[in-house]
C-alpha cells in the first residue's frame, strides 16, 4: 500500500466538488475499494468518504416503483419489506451475493460499480487491459474457469461479477448521478459498457458522478420474479452463472419476460433475445430451452469455462420453471 | 486407569476454551514485545529464474525503515541436518536468502523491516527487485520420472499375476495440490538476549523447530526457546518451520530488538507448504468373486526443486487389503512450486482416494456389493509386514455402518435412487490411520495450593491436547479439571513430540500417566514417613489417593486428607514426577493402525448439475476414545475437509509464473456451513491394550482419508459419471441430464 488522502463528505454536492481533482475516488462500503487498493490495483490519491451522505433511504417512487439511495447497504435492501414484496428477484439476488458481514458494509452504489474478480487484474504483476491499458489480456491464455462468455473481446473477457445488478437490469433500473453535468438519469441498460478495446471504460458515469439513487419501476400486477445462482459451493462464492427472471403470466401463456443472467457476461447481461422468445410464448420446458438457447448464442467459450454456456442455459430454464409453476 | 473413570471416555469441554473464545489465549503473533519491529516478506513474482538486482534505495529512505534484507547483504544460513527421527525436519530445507537463485514464485527475496507494520508493508512496494525469468515447470500434464522410486513396496509376481487374471482394471487417478490454510497464519516474532534466541511461534513441533533453528543460525539448542502455546490449528503445515521464521530471527539479530514477521494468507499458498498432486495409476487382476489376485500402484508426485518430500502414497497399499501381488512405487518429480509438507492424513488422503475408488469400480464391474467386496478382501494380518494387527475390527465398522445407514435399502443400479427433483447416490469408503508412539517426557507437580501442574514440550494445535491430557491426571489422581493446569507449547519444558501423524495423545498420555503416579507414589511416602501424619508409619503400600485425598487402602476417599495439606506437613511446595517414555516394544511385533468405513449420499439436481451432501455416516475403529467431544470434533471436522477435497479444493498454478491464482479465501473454494448436512459418527470401543495401558489411538488424520472416494463413489451412483480428478466440479457433472 501507499499514502493517500481521506475526507469525509456530509453533503451530495461538497463530495463531487471534493471529488473533483482526477486521482480522487469516493468510498462507500469500502469492501471493493479497500480490497484493491491493499493489491495496489486502486491507487487513488484522494479517498472521500460518503458513508455520512443523506443517501440511505428506501422509499415509495411517484409512480408507484421504488427509490433506493445508493448508501442503502445491501443487507437493509435484501430484508426490507418493499423490496421482498414487490421485486423478489432483487432480494434473492442480493441474499445470494457475498457473506452477511459484506452485505452489511456493501451498498447499492457500491455494489453497481464493484469491480471484476479476475485473478490477472487483480494482480499488478501480470498485464491486464482493463487495469493498465494496452499491456494485454493475461486471463486469454491463463486460467479462465470464471470468466465470461459473453459480451467478450479480444481484449478482455473478464465478467462483471454482481448479482444485485443482474436483478436490477432485468427490472429495468433507472440509475441517478450528479457531477458536472448536473443531475441526469441514465437506464441501467446504457450504464454498463462492453469492453471492446476498452475495457478500462466499464461504464457511462464521467469522472467525479456519484450515483444518488436507483430507481425501479412499478412490478405488473401479474408479474412473478426469481433469482437462481450457481456456483461451486452453496454459498459464498461469485455466480458461475445466474439467471433473474420477471415474468408476466396469462394462463399459461408469457405475455412478457423479463430476462438478465449474471456470471457468464462481461457487464450484467439483459437478454432480449430470450425475452422476444417467451414472448407469447407457452410456459413450457421446450419454450424455456428455446429462449436459454437464444439467450447463449452468441457465447463463446475459452479454454476452461464452456461448461458456463451449458450451465447458464440450464440455470435459465431452471429460473423460468420456478417462476412459471402454478 | 481408575476402574470406573469419571473423565475418561466422557464429554468433556475444553479447559482452554474459555480463553480461547474471550481472547485470553495468547497465540504466536500476539505478543506485544517492547521495541519491536515488523518484517514484512517479498516474495519473488517469478517462478524460476535469478535475482539480477535489488534496488532498496528508495525503500530504504521512508520513514521508519529500519533495514532491507536480502541474499546480497545477510549473514550465512546452514542447511539443517533433515531428520524427521532426530527431530530436526524443516519445512523447506534452503534457507532464505541463500543466494540469487528463484525455484518457485512466492520463495522470499527480500524482507523489509520497520517501527511499524505499516511502514514496512509501504516500503515492501517500493524495493525493485529485477529478475533473469525462465518459464518455470509447473504442469503436471506431463510427469517423467528421471530418479529411481522414492518408495516401492513389492510382495509376490505382480506381472505375471496381471496378466492371468481372469478379471482386469487399468484405472488412472488425479488428487490436485490442496493448501492447508489454518484460521492461524503462520508468524514469527524473534527476539535475542545475549546470544541466546526465543522464537514466539505458532508450531506444530516446537522442539523440532528449537533443534532446526539451532542448527540453521549455528546456535546451541540450549540457546533457542521456542514458545507456541495457542494454535490456530495447522494441518501439517506447521509440523516443520519454513524460512519466515529464520528471517525474524537474523532480522532481530542486526537490529538488536525484536522483530515479527508474519505471513500472510497470499503467501500461505506459496511459502509453508501444500499437499502435492499426485497422478496413481492402479491396475488390479481379480477372480470372478472379486477376490484380488494382483494390485499394481505407480504413483507420480511433484515435489520442490530444492526438496524430496515424498507424499507417501504407497505405504497403504502393502496393509490395505489381502493380495498376494502387490507392488506399489512412487516417483518424484521436480518442479518449480514450494517444498510441499505434510497436509492432514498425508500419503493415506490421496492414496486411498485411489485405492478405495478402484474397489468401488471393481465393485461395479463384477456387480458386487461395495462393503461386501471389501469384505472378500479383508487384510486379516498386515501382509505387507507380515505382522499381526495389534488390534482391528474394521469389518465391524462396516457391518455397524451399513446397518446404521440403511445400505441394504442401496439398489445399486445407477440413478435408481429419487427424491424429489433429486437422484441420490450412495458411497461409501474404508478410512485407515496408523498408530504410532515416539518418546515423550512429563513433569507432573502436585502442588501445596492444591493444583496439580503437567508440563510437556508438546502443543495443543487446537484439538483438545490441553484438555486430554489434564483428563489423564484427573483420572489418576481424583483431582478435578479445574484444578489441573496443563503447560505445553514451550521448549524449556521436558521434550514432547510433534503434533503430527495423529500420534501426540498415544505419545504423551502414557508419560504422563506414569509422571503422575511417580508425583503421587512420593507424596504417599512423605504421608507415611513424616512424623505428625495421620499416616505415621503406615506402609506406603497400603496408602492410595483418591478424590485428591490420600487415604489408607480400604478406606472411603473421604476420610482422607486432601494431598495439600500433606505437602504442608514438610513444608513443601510440591512434590514432582518425571518421566520419559518411548515406543512400546509391541510396536515392533504388531501392526498397529485404525480404521473405520464412510458412508455417504449426494442428492443430485441433474437439470443444473447441483450436488449436494445429504446424508453422512462415519463409523472409527480408533481405540478408546479419551474425550467423546473432541474425539467426535476431530471426525465430524475431517469429513468436512473431506467434502472440500472431494467436491471444491484445488490449489491452481499460472503456467507463465507459477503464481497460485486463487490465493485467497474468496477463490480457493472450502466448504461452508451450507455445504454440509448433519454428519454422524459412531465410535467402536475397542481399546488398543497394546499400544498404551489407556488403548488410546490418535484421530486427528484417519476420518479424512477415505472421505473424497466416497463421495465419488456415490456421485458414480447417482449420475454413472465416474469422477477420477479430484475435485468433482460442475462441469464433470452437466453431461448427465
Ligand atoms: C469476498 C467477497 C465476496 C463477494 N461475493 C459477492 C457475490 O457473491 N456477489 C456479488 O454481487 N458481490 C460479491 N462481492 C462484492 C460486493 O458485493 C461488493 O464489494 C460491494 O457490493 C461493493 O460495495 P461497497 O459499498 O463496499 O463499494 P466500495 O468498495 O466502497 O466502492 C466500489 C466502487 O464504487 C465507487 N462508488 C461507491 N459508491 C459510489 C457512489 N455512490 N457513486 C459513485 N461511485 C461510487 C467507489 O469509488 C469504488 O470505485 C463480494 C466481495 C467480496 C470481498
Ligand atoms: S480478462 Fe480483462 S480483467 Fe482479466 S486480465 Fe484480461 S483484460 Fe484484464
Amino acid at each position: 500500500m501507499y499514502e493517500f488522502q481521506y475526507t469525509k463528505a456530509n453533503d451530495v454536492g461538497q463530495a463531487v466538488s471534493s471529488v473533483a481533482p482526477s486521482g480522487s475516488k469516493f468510498v462507500a462500503g469500502g469492501t471493493t475499494l479497500i480490497d484493491l487498493m491493499k493489491l495496489d490495483v486502486e491507487r487513488p490519491k484522494l479517498l472521500v468518504d460518503i458513508n455520512g451522505l443523506p443517501l440511505d433511504r428506501i422509499e415509495p417512487a411517484g409512480d408507484g416503483g421504488l427509490k433506493i439511495g445508493a448508501m442503502v447497504r445491501n443487507s437493509d435492501l435484501a430484508h426490507d419489506e418493499k423490496v421482498q414484496r414487490m421485486y423478489p428477484v432483487l432480494s434473492q439476488a442480493l441474499l445470494s451475493g457475498a457473506s452477511p458481514q459484506l452485505r452489511n458494509m456493501a451498498t447499492t452504489g457500491g455494489n453497481l460499480l464493484q469491480r471484476t474478480r479476475c485473478y490477472y487484474f487483480r494482480d499488478v504483476n501480470y498485464p491486464c487491459n482493463k487495469r493498465t491499458p494496452g499491456s494485454g489480456c493475461s486471463a486469454m491464455d491463463g486460467f479462465n474457469r470464471i470468466h465470461a462468455v459473453l459480451g467478450t473481446s479480444q481484449h478482455c473477457i473478464a465478467t462483471h461479477p454482481s448479482d444485485m445488478a443482474v436483478a436490477m437490469i432485468a427490472l429495468g433500473a433507472t440509475i441517478f448521478v450528479t457531477g458536472s453535468k448536473g443531475e441526469h438519469s441514465i437506464p441501467i441498460t446504457k450504464f454498463y459498457l462492453l469492453p471492446g478495446s476498452t475495457p478500462d471504460h466499464e461504464n457511462v458515469l464521467a469522472p467525479g458522478e456519484i450515483i444518488t439513487h436507483v430507481t425501479l419501476p412499478p412490478p405488473a400486477q401479474n408479474a412473478k420474479s426469481h433469482y437462481l445462482k450457481r456456483r461451486d459451493r452453496a454459498s459464498y462464492e461469485f455466480a458461475l452463472a445466474s439467471a433473474a427472471v420477471i415474468v408476466e403470466l396469462d394462463g399459461r401463456k408469457i405475455s412478457k419476460a423479463q430476462v438478465a443472467m449474471g456470471g457468464v457476461g462481461t457487464i450484467p447481461w439483459r437478454s432480449p433475445e430470450a425475452e422476444h422468445a417467451l414472448a407469447g410464448a407457452e410456459a413450457s420446458e421446450r419454450n424455456f430451452r428455446r429462449a436459454a438457447e437464444a439467450a447463449l448464442r452468441g457465447a463463446k467459450a475459452h479454454k476452461d469455462n464452456g461448461f458456463k454456456i451449458e450451465l447458464a442455459k440450464r440455470t435459465l430454464v431452471r429460473a423460468l420453471q420456478t417462476v412459471t409453476q402454478a | 486407569m481408575a476402574e470406573k473413570s469419571t473423565v475418561i471416555g466422557k464429554e468433556i469441554t475444553r479447559i482452554d476454551g474459555i480463553l480461547k473464545v474471550t481472547g485470553g489465549a495468547p497465540y504466536g503473533v500476539e505478543y506485544a514485545l517492547e521495541n519491536m519491529a515488523w518484517g514484512v516478506g517479498i516474495g519473488s513474482t517469478i517462478g524460476a529464474g535469478r535475482i539480477a538486482r535489488i534496488d532498496s534505495s528508495e525503500a530504504e529512505k521512508m520513514p521508519g525503515v529500519l533495514a532491507v534484507l536480502h541474499h546480497g547483504n545477510t549473514e550465512k544460513l546452514f542447511r539443517p541436518a533433515n531428520s524427521f527421527e532426530e527431530m530436526s525436519r524443516p519445512g523447506e530445507s534452503r534457507p532464505p536468502f541463500e543466494d540469487d537463485q528463484v525455484y518457485y514464485y512466492g520463495q522470499f527475496v527480500a524482507l523489509v523491516v520497520a517501527d511499524t507494520f505499516e511502514r514496512a508493508q509501504a516500503a515492501a512496494g517500493r524495493v525493485v527487485v529485477k529478475y533473469d525469468a525462465r518459464t518455470p515447470d509447473v504442469s503436471t500434464a506431463e510427469l517423467t520420472p528421471k530418479d529411481p522410486p522414492a518408495v516401492k513396496n513389492e510382495r509376490g509376481d505382480v506381472e505375471s499375476a496381471l496378466s492371468s487374471a481372469p478379471v482386469k482394471l487399468d484405472v488412472t487417478y488425479e488428487t490436485p495440490v490442496e493448501t492447508h490454510n489454518p484460521m492461524e497464519m503462520h508468524a514469527t516474532i524473534a527476539t535475542w538476549n545475549k546470544d541466546k534466541l526465543t522464537l514466539y511461534e505458532t508450531s506444530q513441533g516446537v522442539v523440532n523447530h528449537r533443534n532446526v533453528a539451532a542448527e540453521v543460525l549455528n546456535l546451541q539448542r540450549e540457546s533457542v526457546q521456542v514458545i507456541s502455546r495457542f494454535i490456530g490449528s495447522g494441518f501439517g503445515c506447521k509440523l516443520f518451520p519454513w524460512p519466515h521464521s529464520w528471517m525474524a530471527a537474523i532480522a532481530s539479530k542486526k537490529l538488536a530488538r525484536p522483530v515479527k514477521v508474519s505471513v500472510p494468507r497470499s503467501m500461505m499458498f506459496t511459502t509453508v507448504g501444500h499437499r502435492p498432486f499426485t497422478r496413481q495409476r492402479i491396475q488390479l487382476g481379480a477372480d470372478k468373486d472379486g477376490k484380488l489376485t494382483a494390485f499394481h500402484h505407480e504413483i507420480l508426485q511433484p515435489t520442490s526443486m530444492v526438496d524430496d518430500y515424498v507424499e507417501n502414497c504407497a505405504e497403504a497399499t502393502s496393509m490395505l487389503y489381502a493380495c498376494p501381488n502387490v507392488r506399489a512405487v512412487q516417483y518424484l518429480i521436480h518442479k518449480n512450486i514450494g517444498t510441499p509438507t505434510p497436509m492432514r492424513g498425508p500419503g493415506r488422503t490421496p492414496s486411498l482416494f485411489a485405492i478405495e475408488s478402484a474397489m468401488d469400480e471393481l465393485a461395479v464391474k463384477l456387480n458386487i456389493d461395495p462393503v461386501e467386496v471389501r469384505i472378500r478382501n479383508y487384510a486379516e494380518m498386515d501382509e505387507g509386514k507380515k505382522m499381526p494387527f495389534s488390534s482391528k475390527h474394521l469389518r465391524e465398522a462396516y457391518q455397524t455402518g451399513a446397518e446404521k445407514f440403511g445400505w441394504s435399502q442401496r439398489n445399486p443400479k445407477v440413478g435408481s435412487m429419487t427424491k424429489g427433483k433429486e437422484i441420490l447416490g450412495l458411497g461409501m469408503a474404508t478410512c485407515t490411520w496408523p498408530a504410532t508412539r515416539h518418546n515423550a517426557e512429563v513433569r507432573v507437580s502436585l502442588l501445596a495450593d492444591g493444583t496439580v501442574r503437567a508440563s510437556c514440550a508438546t502443543q495443543d494445535v487446537g484439538t483438545g491436547t490441553y484438555t486430554v491430557f489434564a483428563e489423564i491426571i484427573s483420572d489418576r489422581t481424583g483431582v478435578p479439571l479445574d484444578k489441573i493446569r496443563v503447560q505445553l507449547g514451550d521448549t524449556a519444558m521436558p521434550p514432547g513430540p510433534t503434533s503430527g501423524g495423529s500420534a501426540a495423545t498415544a505419545t504423551v498420555i502414557p508419560a504422563i500417566a506414569q509422571a503422575t503416579d511417580q508425583a503421587v507414589q512420593s507424596l504417599l511416602k512423605v504421608a507415611a514417613l513424616t512424623s505428625g501424619s495421620p499416616f505415621e508409619k503406615v506402609d506406603p503400600k497400603n496408602l492410595k489417593m483418591t478424590g485428591g485425598r490420600v487415604h489408607k487402602e480400604g478406606d472411603s476417599a473421604e476420610s482422607g486428607t486432601p494431598f495439600p495439606d500433606i505437602l504442608k506437613l514438610r513444608d513443601l511446595s510440591g512434590l514432582d514426577g518425571q518421566v520419559k517414555t518411548e515406543a512400546p516394544p509391541e510396536a515392533k511385533q504388531f501392526s498397529m493402525h485404525s480404521f473405520g468405513a464412510h458412508f455417504c449420499e449426494v442428492a443430485f439436481d441433474p437439470e443444473i448439475a447441483r450436488l449436494r451432501i445429504s446424508r453422512w455416516l462415519t463409523v472409527i475403529d480408533g481405540g478408546r476414545m479419551i474425550n467423546m467431544k473432541t474425539s467426535r470434533n476431530q471426525i465430524l471436522g475431517a469429513i468436512v475437509m473431506g467434502v472440500g477435497m472431494a467436491m471444491f479444493e484445488e490449489t491452481i498454478y499460472d503456467h507463465r509464473n507459477g503464481k497460485p491464482v486463487n490465493n485467497n479465501f474468496a477463490d480457493y473454494i472450502v466448504p461452508v456451513n451450507a455445504d454440509i448436512p448433519d454428519l454422524d459418527c459412531i465410535f467402536l470401543d475397542f481399546p488398543d491394550n497394546k499400544l498404551n495401558e489407556y488403548g488410546a489411538r490418535g484421530i486427528g488424520e484417519i476420518g479424512l482419508t477415505g472421505c473424497a472416494s466416497a463421495v465419488t463413489s456415490a456421485v458414480y451412483h447417482a449420475t454413472g459419471v465416474r469422477v477420477r480428478g479430484l475435485p468433482v466440479r460442475i462441469e464433470n457433472l452437466l453431461k448427465t441430464a
